[in-house]
């Protein structure tokens, strides 16, 4: 049941500024079963972002090996990588990155497009069905800007799931949202999580790396911590605590 | 990804800019209708220049005296002296290949009826002449052997000089007129040419006989022209040889010595002109094509704004899967789609435009398919070749820069 969707050993990452060569992976060793929710965490230049891009087959590692759901990645190329990245991943970004003056549902459809064997009857289906696991099916025909920030985020997260990835990764996804509504995506991470996806994340913030089941700390290019959360929050239980004023931005 | 999804995305990132989409496709628009109306108007005066040139009798054969030389300076052919009407005679009784033959004497000169007056020229002629250029009189009769032979004051007009000495459709037979001084009696009008593809008015002249011309208005003893029929139009280069070959023998020409005459036909002439023609149709169609290569600078200039602005969505492209050549088809895709709509567009207004300019300089233009092809063959160039570098540049993308770019 718990097969593992990533495993990484001994990566090491250095990049050439110049003469300079920055070391930003010194030696990684992770593993992340399916299932986990995990959330990786520490100070800018700690390396997690260029984890976060070598987890995401942006970026190669330049020393070390990367398996993702048993595949090594090292050896693939670019265009190999490209259609990994389809058909195995999922992106959710902090500024959400949806295409202007493109409806919601044509937002969540993109992937699909870049996948050969996705008809387009089925290409809608599927983006239908991605909108309403995050509750926005009434929303589809909207454009991004017509959307909260809260709601572009779950549009962003449905397009991250339309193409049944075995792994999400999200790159600050609350970053640029109030506190209720992090934690209403919160929430909603949790409930994919409970139905099974494996989610990554990158924050910053304490409080909300406690919604996930495994916090991974960075320092200086090298997991500093790693450990099981202890008192896990419920986004739920917590949501039902606030007041409700943010909600009307939303109806 | 498939063609269908290529093209489908590629129109959709077109749509979000529709003004600016636009004012990529005007300068390609702008491009092609004029390329499209230039060579509409180049092959349209074209056909009417070979259509005036064939009314005249593609079986007429022309002889002009030949430039005259004098210590290597030219001193044109109107001056020489080298056709006698005795050459006409020689080739009425010797020339085989060719049926009538007519001198040809010019002189220009005051024209005055009454209070009127027009300058023109007064072209001395025989019978034939009618015949060999085939002019109609429309009214009253032409001149006869006898009146040749008298040197009678007899002449017949054309269109304009009527128009001119006596007013619109006026009928002046039998009336009398002063040329340089001498009275001439109309005896006939000449039916209407319009103008010649050379934009000569061919209906400004005069016609009389040209011994009264030749003694009494230009006092020469010269001609200045020969003009004859052949017996068909396939038979012109045998008249043209023939009539070189007889006129060699009568100006006693040495074996080596130059021909003192040039002997054209018709047919020849309308092979010349139109070389002149298509000249100047290329001509036009390249000033054109200058501005459709300016129209494919302009999409190249906006492709490279549009891969700067976008560069964030080509990150999130690559990041949801997309290839570098996904990428690349995608950006080439919409310049093809600009270039190509573009050329749509210019199309129709090509032709609106070619349309226009015909009925205003009263000459057809005529859009012929090929045009129509060349266009879009080379507004899909256009398209691959301008939008290519810039799509390069967007496939060459690296994601995580991309996908961090402001």
């Amino acid at each position: 049941m718990n097969s593992t969707i990533i495993e990484i050993n001994s990566l090491r990452k250095d990049y050439h500024v110049g003469e300079v060569t920055v070391h930003a992976l010194r030696g990684v060793e992770l593993k992340i079963n399916e299932g986990e929710f995990v959330a990786i965490m520490g100070a800018s230049g700690s390396g997690k972002s260029t984890m976060l891009n070598i987890l995401g087959c942006l970026d190669k590692p330049t020393f070390g090996d990367y398996l993702l759901d048993g595949i090594n990645v090292n050896t693939m190329n670019k265009d190999a990588v490209a259609k990994l990245r389809n058909q195995k991943l999922g992106f959710v970004f902090q500024a959400y990155n949806l295409l202007a003056r493109t409806t919601a549902l044509e937002n969540v459809e993109l992937p699909l497009f870049y996948n050969p064997k996705v008809r387009s009857k089925d290409r809608k289906e599927a983006a239908v069905k991605a909108l309403e696991a995050v509750g926005l099916l009434d929303r589809m025909h909207h454009m991004p800007n017509q959307l909260s920030g809260g709601q572009q985020q779950r549009v962003a997260i449905a397009r991250s799931l339309v193409n049944n990835p075995v792994l999400i990764l999200a790159d600050e996804p609350t970053g640029n949202l109030d506190t209720r509504t992090s934690f209403e995506i919160m929430e909603l991470f949790q409930d994919l999580n409970e139905k099974g996806r494996t989610i990554v994340f990158v924050t910053h913030e304490l409080d909300i790396a406690r919604f996930a089941t495994r916090n991974v700390m960075f320092k200086d290019g090298k997991i500093y911590r790693e450990s099981a959360v202890s008192e896990r929050l419920n986004a739920r239980e917590i949501l039902k605590t606030l007041p409700l004023e943010a909600i009307e931005e939303f109806d | 990804m498939n063609y269908s999804n290529l093209f489908r995305i590629a129109i959709r990132a077109l749509i979000r800019n529709k003004l600016r989409a636009f004012l990529t496709m005007l300068g390609i628009i702008i491009g092609v209708a004029s390329v499209i109306a230039m060579l509409a108007i180049g092959e349209g005066s074209k056909q009417k220049i070979r259509g005036q040139i064939s009314s005249m009798g593609t079986n007429m054969v022309m002889v002009m005296p030949n430039f005259q030389r004098r210590g290597g300076v030219s001193l044109g052919s109107s001056s020489s002296m080298a056709l006698k009407y005795t050459d006409v005679v020689a080739l009425r009784s010797e020339a085989t290949d060719i049926s009538s033959v007519s001198p040809e004497v010019r002189a220009s000169g005051q024209v005055i009826y009454s209070n009127q007056n027009t300058q023109t020229t007064i072209y001395g002629v025989s019978e034939e002449y009618l015949s060999i250029k085939k002019l109609e009189i429309i009214s009253g009769r032409f001149f006869n052997a006898n009146e040749l032979k008298n040197m009678s004051k007899v002449c017949v007009l054309g269109q304009t000089v009527v128009e001119n000495l006596f007013g619109v459709k006026a009928d002046p037979v039998g009336l009398s007129i002063r040329i340089k001084n001498l009275p001439f009696l109309i005896i006939g009008t000449l039916k209407d040419k319009g103008e010649s593809g050379m934009g000569q008015d061919e209906d400004d002249l005069i016609l009389a006989p040209y011994t009264t011309v030749q003694r009494r208005l230009a006092a020469i003893d010269y001609i200045n022209g020969i003009y004859a029929s052949a017996l068909s139009e396939e038979k012109s280069p045998a008249a043209i040889a023939e009539v070189t070959e007889i006129l060699r023998r009568t100006h006693k020409l040495k074996e080596s010595a130059e021909n003192d005459f040039r002997v054209m036909s018709q047919s020849e002439l309308l092979k010349t002109v139109s070389s002149i023609t298509d000249v100047m149709t290329y001509l036009l169609g390249a000033i054109a094509g200058i501005s459709l290569l300016v129209g494919g600078i302009g999409i190249m200039n906006i492709m490279f704004v549009s891969v700067t602005e976008r560069t964030r969505e080509i990150g999130l492209r690559m990041s949801i899967g997309g290839r570098g050549k996904d990428i690349l088809k995608q950006f080439l895709a919409e310049s093809i789609i600009l270039s190509i709509l573009g050329g749509m567009i210019g199309v129709i207004f090509g032709y609106l435009l070619a349309r226009l300019a015909g009925s205003l300089m009263s000459t057809v233009a005529i859009v012929k398919t090929q045009s129509v092809f060349l266009a879009f063959i080379v507004c899909f160039i256009i398209g691959v070749f301008f939008g290519w570098y810039p799509a390069r540049k967007a496939a060459n993308l690296n994601p995580i820069d991309a996908l961090r770019y402001e």
